[in-house]
This record gives C-alpha cells, structure tokens and sequence, in this order.
C-alpha cells in the first residue's frame, strides 16, 4: 500500500485454523441431534390413545399465532394436545436432557466413566423424601404445590450436600474418591430407611414403587413450569463450565498449578447439576440410565471434549427421553410401563451396539 | 527475569518432616538442579514453590511471597512440568497444550487469538506442529515430555520448574529434551529449577547444584564443587569416578568396587 510515498508494512493476514486439533461441536451431530429432538417430539405428540392427525396437530400449534388464528382444530382434539400430549412432551425433553447434562458432568468433575447424576445419593434421597411424604402425609400441599415431589427436592438436595460434607472431612484419599465413596455411604443409608418405611407401609407400597420407576404423568403444564427454571439455570452453568471440564481432566494437582481451584469448579459443578437433577426427580421419578448411557453414547460418536459431549447431550438426552417416554405409554396401552424400565430395556442393548461398532477406548 | 528466594522452609506430610530449614536463592535465567539420593526431598521442594503443598517458612518469587498469590497470578510466575504428567487419552496435543493458557484467562473465560497464536509459535518452536492434531496416547516418550515441555511453555511464566525431565527417556531424548530447555531459558530468560537424579546430566547443563540429603542441603554451588568423589560416596553410598568435561562440566561414573567371584568359589 502506498500512502504519500511510503510504503506501510503489510498488516499480517489473518491466519485461518491456526490451531489444528482443537474440540469443535460438529455441525453434522448439532444438526441431527435437533432433527432426532424435533422427530422425537412429533412422535410423541402425534402417538395417543385418541387418534389426531399431523395436520391438526400442525393446526393446533399455529392457532395462537395471530396471523393464522381462525384454527378449524376440534376444541376436545385441541385440548388433548394443549393440556396433555405437548407438556408431556416438553416435560420429557426436560428431564431427559437435565439427566444427560448433568450425568456428563458428574463423569467430568468425578473422571469417573460410570458417574451419573445419582452418585452422590441424589435418587436416594429423593426415593426417601418422596416415600416420606407419601407414607406419612397422602395428598397434602404446602403453599399449594403437592408435597411429594417438594419432598423428593428436598430429600435429593440433602443426600447430595450430606455426601458433600462427609467427603471433604475425609483426608488420606483423593478428593473425589473421598466424595464418591460419602455418596455411596449416604446411599445406603437413605435406602435403608426407605426400604424400611416402604416395607411397614405396606397399603402404600405400589405408589411408592411407581414413584421410584419414573414416570411423565402430567396433566397441563404445572410440572414444566416447576422444573423449568432449575434446569435452564442448571444446564447453563454446567454449560459454561466445558473448558474447565476439559482442564480438570489432567488431575486435581495439574490443574491447580495452571491456576484453577479444581475443589471449587467441583463444587460449583455439583450444586448446578444437583439443583436441576432434584428438580426433574422430584417431577418424574428416579428414571435410571439416561445420564449414563446418552454422555458416553455421544462420546463413542464424536469425541471427548465436554465442549463437545455436554451440548450433545443436552439434545440426544432430551430426544431419547422423549422417545422411551412415547415408547412407555404406547408398548402395552392401555397400561402405561415405566420409563425406568424403557430407558433400561432400549437403552442398555443400544449402548451396547454403539459400543461394539465404535472405538470403546473412547470411554 | 525473576529470582526465586526460599528462606527457612521446612515441610512435612503428616507428621513426617520431608524438608527443613532450607534456604535457598535461585538468580534470575539461573539453572539450577537439585540433587540427591531418592528421597531427598527434591519433588517436594519444586511442590511447594508451585504451591502443591503447604510449607513453613517463606517463599518468594521476585520478592512477592508465594503465598499472598492467587492462583492465577501463582500460574503466571510459575510453571511446572511433572515428572509423570497426565495426559488424558484422546486429548490432542493443541487442545492439551491450550490448557496451558489458563492462567490468562477468567474463570467462564474462552481462549482468544492471541492465546492460538502463543500456543501455535510454541508448537512450531518445539516442533510438535505436526503432530498438533494427534491424540496424546499416540506419542511417543519423548514427544510426550515435549508436550509437556508445551503445556508449561504456554503459560508464558518466567520460572519453570521440571521434575525429573529425563526419567524413562532414551539417551538421545534425554539430550534432545535438556538442550531444549537449555535453548529455551536463553531465548526466553527463564529461571530454570528442576529435580535431577542423572549426575551426569545435571553436572553439565545446570549452572548449580543444590545437594539435598534427607530433607537437608548439604551441599550448593557449581558441578565441579558439589560433584566430588568424596561428597557422592559419603551421601549417595557409591563408588564413581568424577571426569571433567567440557571444562566447567562434570560426568559421573559409577564403578564397581568388587570384581565379581568366579563362579564356585566361596568368599570368606
């Protein structure tokens, strides 16, 4: 370039793709994942007892646009859809995509392959707080919302800060060991008085037992009103944790020399995750599987780097739960299975398959 | 250019004193090695200056003790290569050398172009630009330590602290690893302190030695005063003949006291 004369030096170009190698989230993979989350979706919305068409269905959720409002959808068809078959829906995209989330990121600040949001007795607590309520308080409230489910929040909230304050006094072991065996001990423990109170009241024990299984019963969108908040906060602060979980993969000791408090993103991982795991168990029950099997699933896929593997799971966890959910009240209709049972029964031998025919040292 | 100043330091496990009293000054672009029979106390001395355990006494780098920093502002004084660095499988070398940059950004920080470009020169110096894609649990030995080397490079840090840098490498790799972080605190005026148990190695590329036995310095200064006969037989139970090389260097080489008794024959 010339200006009066001189030559100015030229500005350096700017250099593409630097840095080869680095985690990106593949494109491919966020687009199928939204497509398996939007075909999960309609299926759901479209399978039902009462026979409604995909016309309608698209009908029924233009109808409160303004530009398209004269809707010619049936009132009782709409109402179906409205208060029962889309909350359902969106309920179980929810939960399956906090259990994923949350499953991943236990697996990244625990580097424990087999961590799942459970580990630090968050179902344990939530089974006790839930069977509690259930046994010895039938169909009360308090401040209008159903006791059970606030039982559960509450009873997964203490199980998870019990083992957290039991694992920091442990000194002599490795930090997360520490915890994870805490978990394993407050585990037990809730267990056995659940159990207990399960096995002395015994005129309760079905609904008890479907409690524990999981299910999406809802009707009209009290439940996604409930949970949403703790999971949008929850998943967007596991969210803006992934380089710091790719970090804490060197170890407690490297990471620290790099300057991270691996002690305080485990912390501040815990609590988030914890905060959106009660929330959805308190809602849905202690559905199993889901935050194991959807994480190490996409890892197989795509890769390791929690860049990666949490925002994936988000989708694929949401698409699958919503799937097993359909799947649930569909298999033996009338009768609705629980979706314990279905995300265990398709998730297990799918697993298995993606394991087999991938490279299992990605795990 | 930084100076590192350890007075009175004394460290324990539990109740188990590993180090004591140590006092110790290390000048700005120095090398200096700590020797000494396993057990020494050499790891533990490189721990507690990155701060990976708690000491008494008072550690200093340019005059700031170690202990009034944070974490971040510690990271960006010091970095230290382990003597086993984990490195998680299917991590690429960019991705583990980019963690590097840590200590320059905030916690829900993101890495920038400037943090690309510092990673991306030091992986052209260290010649691991090639390998920048492949998965860590795809090198060999000695393109691990460099890895490593990388990792600790890209915190951009005036001291840097190496533990054992040449344990489970070849000959040639040794050479190759030492020359390069000869190369490199000349180039970048690092303050060098590493753990060495190879002598000979330490007797040619450190500028000082700091002999440590049983937790204790008994010894500090240059390889031809610290490497003597004498010293090495009384603190390392050895017999070795001391060479002078290259002038100011020092090999050590060990030498068998007793010829071994013919077979069937019985020693009184």
């Amino acid at each position: 370039m010339l200006i009066l004369g001189r030559r100015l030096p030229a500005p350096p170009a700017p250099p593409l793709a630097l840095l080869q190698g680095l985690p990106r989230l593949p494109w491919v993979w966020a687009v199928a994942g939204l497509a398996a989350l939007l075909g999960a979706a309609t299926l759901g919305v479209l399978v039902g007892p009462v026979h409604i068409g995909l016309g309608t269905v698209v009908q029924a959720l233009l109808a409160p646009i303004p530009w398209f409002g004269a809707s010619s959808v049936d009132p009782s068809q709409a109402s179906i859809l409205w208060s029962l078959r889309i909350p359902r829906v969106v309920l179980g995209a929810l939960v399956g995509g906090m259990l994923a989330t949350a499953g991943a990121a236990y697996q990244g600040v625990f580097r424990n392959p087999l961590a799942d949001p459970y580990l630090l007795g968050a179902a344990a607590g939530a089974n006790l707080g839930a069977t509690l309520a259930i046994a010895f308080a039938p169909g009360s409230s308090l401040i209008g919302v159903n006791l059970v489910p606030l039982a559960g929040f509450v009873g997964a909230a203490l199980a998870v800060a019990g083992a957290y304050a039991l694992g920091r006094t442990v000194t002599g072991l490795r930090n997360t060991i520490g915890l994870i065996l805490a978990g394993v001990a407050i585990a037990a423990f809730f267990n056995a008085i659940q159990t207990y109170i399960q096995q002395a009241q015994t005129n309760n024990i079905r609904q008890v037992y479907s409690w524990i299984l999981g299910r999406l019963v809802t009707a009209g969108w009290d439940g996604v009103l409930l949970v949403l908040p703790y999971v949008a906060i929850s998943v967007a602060v596991i969210l803006l944790h992934r380089r710091l979980l790719d970090a804490l993969s060197v170890g407690d000791e490297e990471v620290t020399s790099l300057g991270i408090s691996a002690r305080r993103v485990r912390l501040i991982v815990v609590v988030a995750a914890t905060l959106g795991t009660a929330a959805v168990v308190a809602i849905a029950g202690t559905i199993a599987f889901v935050g194991i099997i959807i994480p190490h699933t996409v890892r197989l896929l795509v890769g390791r780097s929690y860049r990666v593997v949490i925002p994936l799971s988000l989708l694929f966890g949401a698409a699958f739960l919503v799937l097993a959910d359909t799947a649930a009240r569909t298999v033996a209709a009338p009768a609705e299975l629980p979706i314990g049972v279905i995300t265990a029964f398709i998730g297990a031998p799918f697993f298995i398959v993606v394991m087999r025919s991938t490279r299992a040292a990605a795990l | 250019m930084t100076k590192v100043e350890l007075r009175g330091v004394g460290i324990a496990y539990e109740s188990e004193v590993v180090v004591s009293e140590l006092d110790l000054t290390v000048s700005s672009g120095e090398w200096l090695a700590l020797i000494g029979p396993n057990g020494a106390g050499k790891t533990t001395i490189l721990r507690a200056i990155a701060r990976l355990v708690s000491y008494q006494g008072e550690i200093q780098i340019d005059g700031k003790a170690v202990h009034n920093l944070t974490g971040r502002e510690l990271a960006r004084r010091v970095a230290m290569v382990m003597q086993e660095p984990h490195m998680p499988d299917g991590m690429s070398v960019s991705q583990y050398v980019l963690l590097g940059r840590s200590p320059h950004l905030t916690y829900f920080g993101k890495e920038g172009r400037t943090d690309h470009r510092v990673v991306a020169d030091i992986l052209e110096r260290l010649s691991l630009d090639r390998l920048a894609a492949r998965p860590l649990d795809h090198l060999s030995g000695g393109e691990r330590q460099r890895a490593a080397i990388a990792r600790a490079l890209a915190q951009q840090a005036p001291v840097l602290l190496v533990d054992e840098p040449t344990s489970s490498l070849d000959v040639g790799r040794q050479q190759e690893v030492l020359e390069l972080i000869d190369a490199l605190r000349a180039e970048q005026g690092l303050t060098v302190i590493a753990a060495m148990h190879e002598l000979t190695l330490a007797g040619q590329y450190a500028d000082r030695l700091a002999l440590l036995v049983g937790g204790k310095l008994v010894a500090v200064g240059a390889p031809a005063d610290v490497l003597t006969e004498p010293a090495i037989a009384i603190h390392y139970h050895a017999h070795v003949r001391v060479l002078s090389l290259n002038g100011s260097g020092r090999a050590v080489v060990p030498v068998r006291s007793h010829l071994p008794s013919p077979p069937g024959e019985v020693v009184p």
